[in-house]
This record gives C-alpha cells, sequence and structure tokens, in this order.
C-alpha cells in the first residue's frame, strides 16, 4: 500500500540528486540551472503528495506558482548565457572572475 | 501487489535514474534528455496523486516550452565539453557523501515522524481537479495569481531586453527624435521671382 512517506521519499531522494548534481558540475552553467530545476520539482512533489493527502487543494496552489516562478527563472538564466556566451565565449563558471575582489 | 504500486514502483525509478543521468552525463543535450523523462515520470505519479491539471501543466508547459528553450540553448551554444568536465571526479566525493547524508537525514525524519501510517485510498472524488483550482485560484488566490502574470511580464521584457541586439544596417524609428524635430529641417523656402502668365 502506498503512503505519504513513499512520495516523501522520492522528494527527498530527487532533492539529493540535484544537490550532487550542484557539487558535480560546479563549472557548467547549463547543467547547474538543470540541477535547480530538479530541486523545484522534488519540492514540487511534496507539496503535491501533501496536497492530496491532507485534502486540501492550497498544495497545488503553490506548486502553480512554482512552476510559473520557474518558468520565468529558466528563460532570464538562459537569457544571461546567451549574453555571457556572446561576450566570452565561455560557458565555464571559473573564467567568469572579473568582479573578484 | 496491486497495479496502483506497480505503476508507482516503475515511475519513481525512472524519474531517479533519469535524474541521477542529468547530473552524470557527458553532454549536456543528454542532460536535457534525461531531464525531459525525469519530468514525464513525476508528471505520471503526479497523475497517481489526482493532481490531474499540474500533470498536463507539467508535460505541456515545462517539458514542452522550458526543456525546449533549454535544448535550443545547449544546442546553439558551441561548448568545449572537456574542459567542463574536468574536475567531475575531484568532485565525486564530497558531493556524493552531501548528498547521501541529506537524503539519510531526510528519510529518517520522514519515516520515524509516522507519514507510513495514512494509507493512499481512492474514493469517490469532489469534483473535477481542474475546476477546484480554478475556482481557488480566481477568488481566494486572484491577486497573486495576478502578481505572477506580472512576474511572466517582466521575465518577457528581460530576456528580450538582455538578448536582443540591434543591428547597424536596420533602418529603425527613434520616437525622441522625431518628436523634437524642428520645422527647419523638414521645410525649405524657395525664393523665386512671381510668373506672369500670358
Amino acid at each position: 500500500m502506498l503512503t505519504l512517506a513513499h512520495f516523501l521519499t522520492l522528494g527527498a531522494i530527487l532533492f539529493s540528486i540535484g544537490v550532487a548534481g550542484i557539487f558535480l558540475n560546479r563549472k557548467n552553467i547549463i547543467i547547474l540551472l538543470m540541477s535547480i530545476e530538479l530541486l523545484l520539482l522534488a519540492v514540487n512533489m511534496n507539496f503535491v503528495a501533501f496536497s492530496r493527502f491532507l485534502d486540501n487543494m492550497d498544495g497545488q496552489v503553490f506548486v502553480f506558482f512554482i512552476l510559473t516562478v520557474a518558468a520565468a527563472e529558466a528563460a532570464i538564466g538562459l537569457a544571461i548565457l546567451v549574453v555571457l556566451f556572446r561576450n566570452r565565449e565561455t560557458i565555464n563558471v571559473e573564467d567568469i572572475e572579473e568582479l573578484k575582489g | 501487489m496491486p497495479i496502483i504500486e506497480i505503476v508507482f514502483y516503475l515511475f519513481s525509478g525512472i524519474a531517479t535514474l533519469a535524474a541521477l543521468g542529468v547530473i552524470t552525463s557527458r553532454n549536456p543535450v543528454y542532460s536535457v534528455l534525461f531531464l525531459v523523462l525525469a519530468f514525464f515520470s513525476s508528471a505520471c505519479i503526479w497523475l497517481l496523486l489526482e493532481a490531474e491539471f499540474l500533470a498536463i501543466v507539467l508535460v505541456l508547459v515545462y517539458v514542452g516550452a522550458v526543456m525546449v528553450l533549454f535544448l535550443f540553448v545547449v544546442m546553439m551554444l558551441d561548448i568545449n565539453l572537456t574542459k567542463l568536465k574536468s574536475g567531475f571526479a575531484s568532485y565525486l566525493p564530497v558531493g556524493f557523501m552531501v548528498a547521501a547524508a541529506m537524503a539519510a537525514q531526510l528519510l529518517i525524519l520522514i519515516w520515524a515522524r509516522g507519514a507510513g501510517t495514512q494509507v493512499l485510498e481512492y474514493g469517490d472524488t469532489a469534483g473535477s481537479n481542474t475546476r477546484l483550482l480554478g475556482e481557488l485560484l480566481y477568488t481566494h488566490y486572484l491577486y497573486p495569481f495576478e502578481i505572477a502574470g506580472f512576474v511572466l511580464l517582466v521575465a518577457i521584457v528581460a530576456a528580450i531586453s538582455l538578448t536582443h541586439r540591434r543591428r547597424p544596417e536596420t533602418k529603425y524609428q527613434d520616437p525622441s527624435r522625431q518628436v523634437k524635430v524642428k520645422r527647419g529641417e523638414r521645410v525649405r523656402l524657395v525664393p523665386m521671382d512671381a510668373e506672369k502668365e500670358d
């Protein structure tokens, strides 16, 4: 039988994989953005599971807003990435060091 | 084992493997495709949880728009992959340790707090999921809903103004110069003698 803990476990595993992705791909901005998408997916999974098990629709409204903000974030992030690549010919995080104090 | 559990374990296994593929594959194009697979199997799990509207939105909007945008950018940029992948092995131990510790903490918390007692049951539903969500969004959450629309508008303006390039050979209008124009720049008075018609 499926319980709330099963869905929360799936969310926890996806979240941990996203955190590991940020550690492993520290140089590639595109994979960093994708890891952030994974983190948001894990959080949304928890929201939907709680919404179903507590019989309360507010969780799904929050998922709706998270999806909206994540879409805006992805669009602006990719736009910055394109401008960065056009100016510097690189997306390596270690090459972006003009602001180093 | 009932069919619901088989479906849950199948799709959560696919989602986990796809998430692992996102962070370990060498080529960013494969990462995006693995992320699409992870989103798709998560949408199937949301269908199990009777969140039909959000599942369809995740597939249509996220996979259909945002992931295609990712794929477009990844394919457009000419990236030197070998340099970006250097250091992957050296970050592996610390990344794995942090992720494993985090997962262990979360799992201990989840299973120790009695979240495993409530069983998923399918009774008669209260009505259409889309209808319930819409009624909440347009009444109680109307103001945040409009702010969400504004956030999307700001994102559009920001993305276009960041990436827009003004090419020198194209012709365009400058409204401030059009407004500031003087009569003398447009009209030239030519003095000439009156001609007599006979």
